[in-house]
């Protein structure tokens, strides 16, 4: 039990339908877009993977699908080997005491007419893992493992800062003693400072009790200090994953390797931005999507799409012409 | 562990509301004003046997149409010979609890019609709002003179008609307040918890619809006052010889050239309690709408 993995992405495909240009008045026409086209990825227990991609490249999507909260078009996602679209009875009770997530928008995700106390206690009450006498005790302590003073407890989201929200909300999602945190850009918006304390809290809290997480992020060094592995993702697709040391220091897929050089590093001056536009995912052209940016694309690229291939135990990538580690 | 101040929390629960109106009069002084007409408005309706000075159908033969401030008529009377300041007294316990009664009638309807329009979807949601649109069709004025067509006269029959005419403008705040607010992520972090969808209702977003449908409902009782001063006047809403303001302006109107205090003393009743409430309700919503205010 303990090695199996608790989510698994069997080629998730989620495609929307978009009214597209050029529809009369009558019939609009529609266009497919595939925010995921044929995910493939697993998070076993006590493991961190950081999902790293530009503005529009499907985490948030990939999110909502491992969360339930929208349903893959094709392709399956399971929660420890079970169909998380169909889970019911004990099986629902138990994804939901486990799987904790912490919101983009910490504002938005506490309710603004509850006070602290009761924004903690909602898990506990829910999954009843308190009784009434040791209700604020519980809190407190959450809330001082978190960082956060419990003399809080009485106020407000409106008297918050946003670093004080993100540490609340790390305390409620930790309240109901999960198994796998999911955090989609759990720390951009924050002053640098508080980003790293925030940053530190979550991988201390992660070794600690052995949490597994799933990090969003379009900054590969939160990537690179919080999580083990790491999947880069493209278009809908992870073109890129492995352990996020290895990819980071030599990357194979030459979209890996554009992030790298466009994020920016201490001391050196900010580089220049991936060169190009990101395509639009509708219709995308046949062959590779990073074709049309890429530097190394050849004749090959337009003709089919690579596939995720494993090159090694610990490294996936989906390129024809990767990168000489 | 941290020693925990848990028994401030009752009292802590909502500190800034109460706090922050005390600040909103000491800073805003029509705001202070108008509370304390209304709220002597409200004192001298509760307490109108001890305050008014005859019973307000007390008619004195002999002093009819006497102007104010003749001996023992400070305000005058009217062509029945019956103490103007008196009936006023008495008349501000109709105004209010009509204005109160139907803004709660017309607050409660609009609740559980918006809530279930917002909530609900396809053919519910539809029919709901063809009849919050039905509602809305007609001014509130002409809605009540409708209901009291059907229903007949008397004070609750006005607190009736007019807190239904409330239902329509009430149903429509309350229908977009619980859209958006079901669209908040805490909504969706609830369900991801597994909270129950009528826990999640009663939890979530019932308090934040209830809100500000206080803050609408402060704003509307001028508004259900006027509209049943207005059915009084058109001799529609309160039978005589009740002593409603809106029938005394009515009663009056014919002498107005001679005796003008007779319409004047209802009259200029009704219009500061207007005024006051309405600067009561726009402090209470300036206060209180997170739009108008800046988020701390
Ligand atoms: N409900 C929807 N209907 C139609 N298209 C959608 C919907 N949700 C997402 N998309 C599209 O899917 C693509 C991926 O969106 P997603 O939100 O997953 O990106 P993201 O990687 O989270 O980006 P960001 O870093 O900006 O948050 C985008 O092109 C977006 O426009
Ligand atoms: S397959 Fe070709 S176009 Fe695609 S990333 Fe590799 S080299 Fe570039
Ligand atoms: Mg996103």
């Amino acid at each position: 039990m303990s090695t199996a993995p608790i989510f698994r992405l069997l080629d998730v495909q989620k495609a929307y339908d978009v009214d597209a240009k050029g529809g009369s008045l009558f019939s609009r026409a529609k266009r497919r877009l595939r925010a995921l086209d044929g995910v493939r990825l697993s998070l076993a227990p006590g493991e961190s993977l950081a999902i790293v991609g530009e503005s529009g490249s499907g985490k948030t999507t990939l999110l909502r699908v491992l969360l339930g909260l929208t349903h893959p078009t094709d392709g399956r996602a399971l929660f420890r080997e079970k169909d998380i679209a169909s889970l019911d009875g004990v099986d629902r009770d138990r994804f939901c005491r486990e799987v904790a997530a912490i919101y983009q928008d910490a504002r938005g995700s506490l309710n603004p007419r509850m006070s602290v106390l009761d924004l903690i206690a909602e898990p506990l009450d829910h999954h009843k893992l308190c009784t009434n006498s040791d209700r604020s005790d519980r809190v407190a302590a959450l809330m001082s493992r978190v960082g956060l003073s419990p003399a809080m407890m009485s106020r407000y989201v409106s008297a918050l800062s946003g670093g004080q929200l993100r540490r609340i909300a790390i305390a409620r999602a930790l309240a109901s003693e999960p198994s796998v945190l999911v955090a989609d850009e759990a720390v951009s918006g924050l002053d640098v400072s508080t980003q790293a304390q925030i940053l530190k809290l979550l991988r201390d809290l992660q070794r600690e009790m052995g949490l597994s997480l799933l990090f969003i992020t379009h900054d590969l060094g939160v990537a690179a200090y919080l999580c083990d592995r790491i999947a880069v993702m493209y278009l809908g697709r992870v073109v890129e994953a492995g352990l996020t040391r290895e990819v980071l220091k030599a990357p194979a897929h030459p979209y890996t390797r554009a992030l790298l050089n466009a994020s920016p590093r201490f001391f050196a001056p900010i580089s220049d931005p991936l060169p190009g536009e990101v395509p639009s995912p509708i219709d995308l052209p046949p062959g590779c999507r990073f074709a049309g940016r890429c530097v190394r694309a050849q004749d090959d690229c337009q003709k089919s799409e690579p596939a995720l291939t494993p090159a090694s135990p610990t490294r996936m990538f989906a390129c024809f012409h990767p990168l000489a580690s | 562990m941290v020693d925990i101040p848990v028994d401030t929390r009752l009292a802590a629960r909502r500190p800034t509301r109460l706090e922050g109106l005390r600040a909103l009069a000491r800073s805003n002084i029509y705001f202070a004003i108008a509370s304390i007409v209304v709220a002597l408005f409200i004192l001298s309706a509760t307490f109108a046997p001890l305050v008014s000075p005859h019973p307000p159908l007390d008619q004195d033969m002999a002093a009819f149409m006497s102007p104010p401030l003749t001996e023992n008529h400070m305000l005058g009377t009217d062509s029945f010979g019956r103490d103007l300041l008196a009936r006023t007294i008495y008349g501000a316990r109709y105004a209010l609890a009509i204005g109160f009664g139907a803004v709660l009638i017309g607050a409660l309807g609009g609740l559980i019609v918006g809530v279930a329009a917002g909530l609900s979807g396809g053919v519910t949601e539809w029919a709901l709002m063809r009849f919050i649109d039905a509602l809305l069709a007609l001014p509130s004025l002409i809605m009540a003179i409708a209901f009291i067509s059907i229903l007949g006269q008397g004070v609750d029959k006005v607190i009736l008609a007019v807190g239904v005419a409330l239902i329509g403008p009430f149903s429509r705040t309350v229908r977009a307040d619980v859209l958006q607010v079901k669209a908040q992520a805490f909504v969706e972090a609830a369900g991801l918890m597994g909270v129950k969808r009528l826990a999640i209702i009663w939890r979530h977003i019932l308090p934040n619809v209830i809100f500000p449908l206080a803050v609408q409902a402060t704003i509307r009782v001028s508004y259900a006052v006027l509209v049943s001063s207005g059915l009084s006047f058109l001799g529609i809403g309160v039978a005589p010889p009740t002593p409603d303001w809106g029938l005394m302006i009515a009663e009056g109107r014919s002498f107005v050239s001679f005796a003008p205090w007779i319409a004047g003393v209802p009259g200029t009743a009704l219009a500061i309690l207007l005024i006051a409430l309405s600067i009561v309700g726009d402090g209470v919503r300036e206060h209180f709408d997170p739009k108008l205010r800046k988020q701390g």
